[in-house]
């Protein structure tokens, strides 16, 4: 039988695995599909919560679902916009290395 | 829910989204994605949810991943040459995300209605594109309309950015 | 009134001080006089109280702190502190007169009149205190009039260093002097003497304790009285003007010491361990002191040896617990050696400030007044018969031989060596012909210098026959068994004397040159290497603090200490995103440590 747990972990997991691809490449288009997933791990979540909770109706707590609906709206937003500095950068520098675009000296 | 359909997905989600961590070649990083992104419907689906399911592959597997082939094709990324690893560095990043790992494990381990099932509908969620859509009306109507208007702002933006010199 | 009469004796060189310092300073002749003015007036009223035998006077409260400290200001007027009085306002009074003459030409009269008037108030402060406080402010004031009146002549480096050394060397001594009194106050919770002495009996039991406390109150009188191993400044303190060497390094100051030490004997004597000290420390000062002098050329340091080593003798006699030697020996000395100076400085004077031996001869018949005082003052000195030392002298040598024969046969060693000196002194100086040319060129003294020596001529002469000594203190008692002594003293005085005379007739420079001797044992370099060594000590130490524990711990430490943190801070902001984001998670896990697992 499944649990919430179950669906909780999966997200946890999920949600780390992102934020080690964030942390640890270098490639920028990879690192932001790795913050995708972290988003996506987060939607996992809360849909898990959202069929948790009954309402007397009898159906599902749709709130949740609502949030989840909004977060996807604005991750694709935030793609798009995401990518097309992505791609003024790699006009500009000619690397999509996450380490070259810097130009702080210390 | 069964046990057969969930672990199955749960599995095709995690690993294809470790691959994509861990791939080189960045279209096979995104195609691991959108595998990734499919198995995660089916957990949607899973829950009953199935408005989300449907618009999780139709914006996220059909679009926004779409968008990030079209960018790798368009700058011509190749496969990483391997640079020198700072092994320290990793270390570090794969601890601290390890330590996140853990500390989530925990917090759900204390938290006591995670350990419950699921309960059961008296009425069938197949008509929850009406109740959410009648929930996005009415309750949040403002916070969608505020959505749209940014879903317009980005792609102004992103025309703006797009240009090769702004005059 | 006659409650009154005793504190003048006290305030009128205060007076005379503080007047000629504020106000007469410019007029010299003024200063002088008020001076003597003021000491003649301590002299009538000390003589008045001794007359009247005055045994009190009025009593002023100054600290009492809740009973536990008790300070009064009050004069203690027993026989002991009326002779004394007596003694020091007298010869006090001489020298003042006879400083008219010698500083006559001096720049700084004014000054040192006011010096000699503040060295007589804190002088007899000590003779007259009641309490221990008070004689140690006293005390500490005549070291201070001391320092300023030998480097009277400050603009000479020797003058100046010789103040130095005087008032440093004094009060190393001073140094065990005060914790010997916060010890006997510790002890029997008061500092006045008639209080402390019922209380000391109470303590018999202590004898470490009281022991310790009669040798640090010893260390003062070491130090005041030129005892080994404090000697050192004494011969040096000769730079200043010859008056000066009369009164406060003859006759008065350095009696001090002695007299403080018959003032509380009451705690000295309690401890047998501490009489046997003093008499040793006594006995060893007298002898080593009377090696040194056989070589000195100087007229003054000869002289500065020879107090040394007479103060020697009365501490041995308060060694062996007889107060009363100890004090007429104290009486006929300063009588004798006030006038063997007040001599010198009248046969330097006439030779134009020369003071080497060597240099003089024949002045016998140049300056007969001076010859004849000089040479009654050397016979009373060495202790011949019928002068003043021969008694004073043979007392304690009575008691050295009843109670110590190590002790009795050094003290008669240092008898046959004083003869030696003084009369190779005499031979060199006024016997025989003139040396150089300043000797054959001087004439006698004017009065106002040769009549204070002859007022002190007569009680040279005449001071240790009982008829005229018993009006001013109780004589020691002449025991049956010591009866053959004096003819001991007597046969080392005609020895030393023959010998005297047979090595240093018709010499033009000294036969015997014995270097340990003249060096003075050496004691000054080894004073200063001393000082030197310890000051090279504390220096490296200071030194090391400084570079290692100051400037590379504390300072460098915490400079150093911020850049590495700033290094190590400044990590964080370098402007690796990945860097950011993984201090970014490593803030979620702390904040989700903290806020859930705690």
């Amino acid at each position: 039988m499944i649990t919430l747990g179950d669906y909780l972990i999966v997200s946890g997991i999920l949600f780390s695995i992102g934020f080690a691809g964030v942390m640890l490449r270098r490639n920028l288009i990879v690192i932001l599909m790795s913050l995708e997933l972290m988003l996506n791990a987060a939607n996992l979540s809360l849909v898990a919560f959202s069929r948790f909770r009954v309402d007397p109706s009898g159906l599902p707590n749709y709130n949740a679902q609502v949030f989840v609906f909004f977060v996807i709206t604005v991750a694709a937003a935030e793609v798009a916009v995401g990518l097309a500095i992505l791609v003024a950068l790699f006009r500009a520098r000619e690397t999509t290395d996450v380490k070259d675009i810097s130009r702080l000296k210390f | 829910m069964s046990p057969f359909l969930f672990w199955p997905f749960a599995l095709l989600t995690l690993i294809f989204g470790a691959a994509v961590v861990i791939n080189r070649n960045p279209v096979a990083s995104a195609l691991s994605l959108v595998v990734s992104f499919l198995g995660l419907s089916a957990l949607f689906m899973s829950l009953d949810a199935f408005f989300v399911g449907i618009i999780q592959v139709l914006v996220y597997a059909g679009a926004v991943m779409v968008l990030f082939l079209f960018i790798i094709m368009l700058l011509n990324l190749r496969a990483e040459v391997g640079r020198r690893i700072n092994w320290l560095a990793s270390a570090g990043g794969i601890a601290v995300a390890i330590a996140l790992l853990v500390q989530i494990f925990l917090v759900i381990d204390r938290f006591q209605p995670a350990a419950k099932a699921f309960p059961l509908l008296s009425r069938s969620p197949i008509d929850d594109v009406r109740n959410i859509g009648a929930l996005l009306f009415s309750n949040y109507n403002l916070p969608f309309q505020i959505v749209g208007v940014l879903v317009l702002v980005a792609t102004i933006g992103v025309v703006l950015l797009s240009k090769r010199e702004l005059r | 009134m006659n409650s009154i009469v005793p504190w003048l004796i006290l305030l009128a060189p205060l007076l005379s001080a503080v007047v000629i310092t504020l106000f007469t300073r410019r007029w010299k002749q003024l200063s002088s006089a008020i001076s003597i003015a003021a000491v003649l007036v301590s002299f009538v009223c000390s003589c008045l109280v001794f007359a009247r035998e005055t045994t009190a006077a009025n009593q002023f409260t100054w600290i009492n702190i809740g009973g536990t400290l008790n300070v009064p200001l009050a004069l203690t007027l027993d026989h002991l502190s009326r002779m004394m009085a007596v003694l020091v306002s007298g010869i006090g009074a001489l020298i003042h007169i006879y400083s008219l003459g010698y500083m006559r030409d001096d720049e700084g009269k004014s000054r040192y009149f006011a010096a000699l008037s503040l060295f007589m108030f804190a002088m007899l402060g000590i003779v007259l205190a009641n309490n221990f406080v008070m004689l140690f402010m006293f005390w500490e004031l005549v070291g201070f009039t001391s320092y300023v009146l030998i480097g009277h002549w400050f603009y000479r480096n020797a003058a100046a260093d010789a103040a130095k050394k005087a008032f440093i060397t004094t009060r190393i001594g001073d140094f065990g002097f005060m914790i010997g009194i916060l010890t006997i106050w510790m002890a029997t919770g008061s500092v006045i003497f008639s209080e402390i002495a019922p209380r000391i009996s109470t303590l018999t039991s202590h004898s470490t304790f009281l022991t310790a406390a009669a040798l640090l109150i010893f260390c003062g009188a070491v130090g005041k009285s030129a005892q080994f191993p404090l000697h050192v400044w004494l011969p040096d303190a000769m730079e200043g003007p010859t008056p000066i060497s009369a009164l406060i390094h003859a006759a008065t100051m350095v009696a001090a010491g002695v007299y403080m030490l018959v003032r509380v004997a009451f705690i000295v004597q309690a401890s047998q361990t501490a009489l046997l000290v003093v008499a040793w420390v006594g006995t060893i000062t007298a002898a080593m002191a009377g090696l040194i002098a056989t070589q000195q050329d100087d007229i003054k340091r000869i002289l500065a040896y020879s107090t040394i080593s007479q103060l020697g003798y009365m501490m041995m006699a308060v060694g062996l617990a007889s107060n009363d030697a100890a004090m007429f020996h104290l009486f006929t000395h300063a009588f004798f050696k006030a006038l063997l100076f007040l001599g010198g400085g009248s046969v330097i004077v006439a030779l134009h400030h020369e003071q080497n031996i060597w240099k003089m001869g024949g002045l016998s018949r140049k300056l007969p007044i001076t010859f004849a005082t000089f040479a009654v003052g050397a016979l009373a000195l060495i202790g011949c018969p019928p002068f003043s030392g021969f008694f004073s002298k043979d007392a304690i040598l009575a008691l050295a031989y009843e109670h110590n024969s190590a002790i009795f046969a050094i003290a008669l060693f240092t008898a046959f060596l004083t003869a030696f000196y003084v009369v190779r002194m005499l031979v060199i100086v006024f016997v025989g012909k003139p040396r150089s040319e300043i000797a054959r060129e001087g004439r006698e003294s004017p009065p106002v210098m040769t009549v204070p020596l002859i007022v002190l001529a007569l009680p040279a002469t005449l001071g240790g026959f009982a008829f005229f000594a018993r009006n001013f203190l109780p004589l020691p008692i002449e025991k049956e068994v010591a009866s053959f002594v004096p003819v001991f003293a007597i046969l080392a005085l005609i020895f030393g004397a023959a010998l005297a005379i047979a090595l240093y007739r018709n010499r033009a420079s000294d036969p015997i040159d014995v270097e340990l001797l003249r060096h003075k044992f050496y004691f000054d370099e080894l004073y200063s290497w001393l000082i030197r060594w310890t000051q090279e000590l504390l220096a490296r130490i200071s030194a090391f603090v400084d570079r290692w524990i100051i400037d590379a711990a504390a300072v460098g430490g915490s400079s150093r200490g911020t850049w590495g943190i700033g290094a190590l801070l400044r990590l964080i902001q370098v402007g690796n995103l990945q860097a950011y984001v993984f201090l970014f998670g490593l803030g979620v896990v702390a904040i989700i440590y903290f806020a859930v697992f705690r």
